[in-house]
């Protein structure tokens, strides 16, 4: 069985395990050392246990991570890791993935390693639409370095390094990926399991850089910062499920939905009964044009409104190392004789 | 049309010379650079010994005739092995006043000039400061000075070709190619060929420059203004084939050769900086190799794909220069922390800052050894002439490979653009660099678990385990390692142990003994040098050998770690003089490590030494001892 028999084109080249995998394979013997109640928890639970699923051969998965609470996550997790350095982690993975074909790569960040420190490597890495997973736990705060804000607290958070308010306009990491041409950006909540297994396969199946980002709790430094998304009241009237094909509409009746304002061409939610179903937008997460998607992220800015949750964009486009690799393939045309290559064209000899 | 280039019957004089230094200068639209490279070939394909050393602005198009915007190319080519490309020009060539300008003062008295005159215009002599012609001024009288309209000259020999004035003209620098190829008895087949190879596509500018060579060549031949021209016969260097190669091409060849020595693909990950972007653009060329080359969005991002790529059992490269290895320092620091084999190659340049791009300078050497935060010991290797780039490429892969370190590699710009003939080496007699990655679990506790830190007890290197390799799952990364295991460990007596384990390692790394120059073997002062200097300091120490003192010449390639002999070496001399393009630091690692009273001669212009400023520092120093 290959990753095409099994139905995972965009895992090509990986090879696959005949056996069965569990959970608990992919556990490692160390302690576990984030905070109690840390979302992360649930996001190393959830891919722990949804990568046995996939049925790859677990040697040829392999994790880095940059600098954060969240960077921990290769220590935990029973696959070939890196913990690296603050923000390089995408840079670090582009060169694995381009020189081996046969790994899954995945990359763990946050909002300061991915945005601040890391900013440029992550957006370079869309660009280029390397085959890499990229989950960036969003907590909307420095979690390691004791509380201070990051790129996507919201303004005028006060904090140790902002005791009268920071003054900075926070990224929507979505749009940001969606304006860096990113091929596939998703958006899921650390306590919905399911709805987090579904875009961390999704992304795992998707040929070419995947942004997931987890809206990620950090009870110690900016606890509840995700809580009206949680809220048995309040859940449904604000987060918009995305799913592929079907009008966008939410609420506990699915009252609500999206449409498109004619005059500017943006999205914005409506009373389902006042629009009419038909002016309902129908999602699609493989249009081309990229403005759609970034369109759908700009529904929710840091107050978490109306936040849409799930797969914002899907496409096809050549991977960087698919490209790379083809590129060596193809020159190997040409024999690879290292002596003519020494001498070159113009010689001469000296005689004894 | 057909014109006969060859040796006419005009009666010359002509004068065998052992070695000739010739410079031609312009501006940096002029193809100085272009010019010397095909004067440079043409010595190589006769067979005599050179060495070269272009010098361009940083700019690519300075302002047209001015000061700055000039270019030039200085090449010494000698019937004899030589090891510098020269300290001033037997011959200058100059395209313009402001080439003249700058160049004028390094010419010494009774040298050859050839002027392009069309250029020496009011205009073009106000803009560089000249109140009045020194063509006909007679400043220029100490010289043989010879008046040549090269441009009117190409552009009357291209007319029925159908070019615009200013095509024509622009073949001025072939003109000039083919005067000195007469003149110096050159063969010219090779940059006929050359040129229509290069202008493949646009033939007629092909046959323009081929004719405005060979009616360069026939003014030589035809006009009585050359009474005289120069023989410099093949020189006698050691039996094999040889071809003519920089030292940045040397170096990509050597990584190539690298990936083949060690079966291992090649991937280097780099971003654009001068002078190292041509290593790039040379591997990009051989992906049939097995060699990715990726142009990171960043210098950080060159290093940390190289070291990702290494992660995943490749020879992972990253090259730069010294603003690039600032960058590059917590990678490095990474790659020592994981125990990674890693290239770094730095081809330095002068500093700080952006400071001079096109310059060369040695001043790294403190930035390689110890730019980084925490203990953070890595392998440091130098070339120490253009072909040399080649031998140390496969050295730093070695010690790479077998200790599983970053080595650092110090390049600069005099040997990166500067050439030289190099006996192309036979594949077969290239070194087994092979790789022996784990393959089995060994943990010796009977757990039959990996362990990624368990040294090898001889080399201290710790396994290679590529992804993909099951049964080794493991994670590697910057927190400190506890010894054997590789877990995270916070404990302070591992810590200690860690950082001695990793300091031993490179201290342990076997490197070939430092050989010593001194043929009488009655030397007191020994020269000790490192780097590009290997060719003026050699020279030098020739000069003053020829002056009757005795001299000693120990020239580093490893500079960490040194050869176990340095220190018993440097105390066998009454005085060691170490001249460097920097202000002393190999110096101040020499004293801090021996304890030797070594004496700094330094000098940070940008420009490689010259063999007669180091003839009388070494001279002073020898005859320093005898008072
Ligand atoms: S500080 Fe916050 S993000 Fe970090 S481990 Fe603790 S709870 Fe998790």
């Amino acid at each position: 069985m290959t990753t095409i028999d099994l139905g995972l084109p965009g895992l090509a080249g990986v090879p696959t395990f005949e056996g069965a995998q569990t959970a608990k394979d992919y556990k490692t013997d160390q302690e576990v050392r984030w905070c109690p109640g840390c979302g992360d928890y649930a996001v190393l639970a959830a891919v722990q246990s949804f990568l046995p699923e996939l049925g790859l051969r677990r040697e040829n998965i392999v994790f880095i991570s940059g600098i954060g609470c969240s960077s921990r996550f290769p220590y935990y997790m029973n696959t070939y890791g890196m913990h690296s350095i603050h923000g390089r982690a995408p840079a670090i993975a582009t060169g694995l993935a381009t020189s081996r074909g046969d790994l899954s790569v995945w990359v763990v960040t946050g909002d300061g390693d991915a945005l601040s420190i890391g900013g440029n490597h992550l957006i370079h890495a869309l660009r280029r639409n390397v085959n890499l997973k990229i989950l960036l736990f969003n907590n909307r705060i420095y979690g390691l370095t004791k509380g201070q804000y990051s790129p996507t607290s919201e303004e005028g958070k006060v904090t140790k390094s902002t005791p009268m308010g920071s003054l900075d306009h926070p990224f929507n990491p979505v749009s940001l990926a969606l304006g860096a041409e990113a091929s596939f950006v998703g958006r899921a909540l650390d306590s919905d399991r399911k709805q987090l297994t579904e875009v961390l396969r999704a992304a795992a199946e998707h040929r070419g850089s995947a942004l997931v980002e987890i809206y990620q709790n950090c009870p110690i430094f900016n606890d509840g910062a995700f809580d009206v998304l949680k809220d048995a009241g309040e859940r449904t009237d604000r987060i918009i499920p995305l799913r592929h094909g079907e009008p966008i509409r939410f609420g506990a009746e699915g009252q609500h939905g999206v449409v498109r304002d004619p005059k500017t061409g943006a999205l914005r939610v409506a009373e389902v009964a006042a629009v009419g179903e038909q002016a309902l937008v129908v999602h699609d997460v493989t249009l081309d044009d990229p403005s759609y998607a970034f369109a759908l992220s700009r529904l929710s800015g840091s107050e978490l409104d109306h936040t849409p949750i799930g797969v914002f964009r899907s496409v096809s486009r050549p991977a960087y190392d698919d490209l790379a690799r083809a590129q060596v393939a193809a020159a190997k045309d040409k024999p690879a004789d290292l002596s003519s290559l020494l001498r070159g064209k113009d010689t001469w000899t000296v005689l004894d | 049309m057909s014109i006969d280039v060859g040796r006419g019957t005009r009666h010359t004089e002509v004068h065998k010379m052992d070695r000739v230094v010739i410079r031609f200068a312009g501006d940096s639209g002029d193809g100085m650079q272009l010019t010397g490279d095909r004067f440079t070939s043409e010595a190589a394909a006769f067979g005599n010994d050179l060495a070269t050393l272009p010098n361009f602005p940083a700019e690519i198009r300075a302002p047209q005739g001015t000061l700055p915007g000039v270019s030039s190319f200085q090449l010494h080519f000698a019937d004899y092995d030589i090891l510098t490309p020269g300290d001033r020009p037997d011959v200058l060539v100059v395209m313009n006043p402001a080439a003249l300008k700058s160049n004028i003062t390094d010419l010494p008295p009774g040298g050859t000039l050839i002027v392009n005159t069309d250029e020496f215009t009011k205009r073009n002599l106000t803009r560089v400061g000249y109140a009045t012609n020194p063509l006909e001024d007679g400043s220029l009288a100490s010289y043989q000075v010879h008046s040549v309209a090269m441009a009117t000259l190409t552009r009357k020999a291209l007319e029925p070709s159908g070019l615009s004035k200013k095509d024509a003209e622009r073949a001025k620098n072939m003109f000039a190619l083919g005067l000195l190829s007469w003149m110096y008895h050159r063969p010219t087949e090779g940059t006929e060929r050359y040129l229509r190879e290069k202008f493949a596509k646009l033939p007629a500018i092909a046959e323009a420059n081929v004719l405005a060579f060979r009616t360069g060549w026939n003014y030589g031949e035809t006009t009585e203004s050359f009474a005289v021209t120069y023989e410099v016969a093949p020189a006698k260097l050691a039996a094999g084939t040889y071809r003519q190669i920089t030292g940045n091409t040397a170096l990509a060849y050597g990584i190539v050769a690298a990936g083949q020595c060690s079966k291992l693909p090649v991937f280097l990950g780099t971003y654009p900086i001068t002078p190292a972007s041509d290593i790039l653009h040379e591997l990009a060329k051989h992906k049939n190799f097995g060699v990715t080359t990726f142009q990171a969005e960043d210098e950080i991002a060159g290093i940390g794909a190289a070291l990702g790529a290494s992660f995943g059992g490749a020879l992972g490269v990253t090259s730069t220069s010294g603003p690039g290895i600032a960058l590059k320092s917590e990678t490095i620091g990474l790659a020592v922390m994981t125990e990674m084999p890693l290239l770094v190659l730095d081809i330095q340049r002068g500093g700080p800052s952006t400071g001079l791009p096109t310059k060369t300078e040695q001043a790294d050497l403190l930035q390689a050894m110890f730019g980084r935060n925490g203990e953070a010991p890595v392998a440091i290797v130098a070339p120490r002439s253009p072909a040399d780039c080649f031998d140390m490429a496969l050295e730093a892969t070695r010690i790479a490979l077998t200790y599983r370190t970053p080595v650092l590699l110090l390049s600069d710009g005099y040997i990166a653009n500067g050439s030289e003939p190099w006996l192309v080496p036979e594949v077969e007699n290239l070194p087994d660099l092979s790789v022996r990655f784990a393959t089995e679990p060994n943990a010796t506790d009977g757990s039959g678990a990996f362990w990624p830190y368990l040294r090898d007890p001889e080399t201290l290197a710790r396994p290679w385990a590529l992804p993909g390799t099951p049964g080794l799952e493991h994670r590697i990364g910057g927190l400190e390692k506890a010894e054997n295991t590789g877990s995270i460990s916070y404990d302070p007596d591992n810590h200690d142990r860690m950082v001695r384990l990793r300091q031993a390692k490179v201290n342990g790394i076997a490197v070939a003994d430092a050989e010593v120059d001194d043929p009488s073997g009655a030397a007191r002062v020994l020269v000790l040098g490192w780097g590009s200097s290997f060719g003026p300091i050699g020279a030098a120490c020739r000069r003053v050998r020829r002056l009757g003192m005795d001299i000693a010449h120990v020239h580093l390639r490893n500079l960490n770690p040194f050869p176990k002999n340095l220190g018993a070496l440097l105390a066998n001399y009454d005085k060691v003089v170490v001249p460097e393009m920097n202000m002393g630091q190999l110096a101040l690692l020499l004293r801090a490590k021996y304890l030797v009273d070594a004496a700094s001669y330094t000098k940070v212009a940008g420009l490689p030494f010259k063999a007669e400023e180091l003839q009388d520092v070494f001279a002073a120093f020898v005859k320093g001892l005898d008072s």
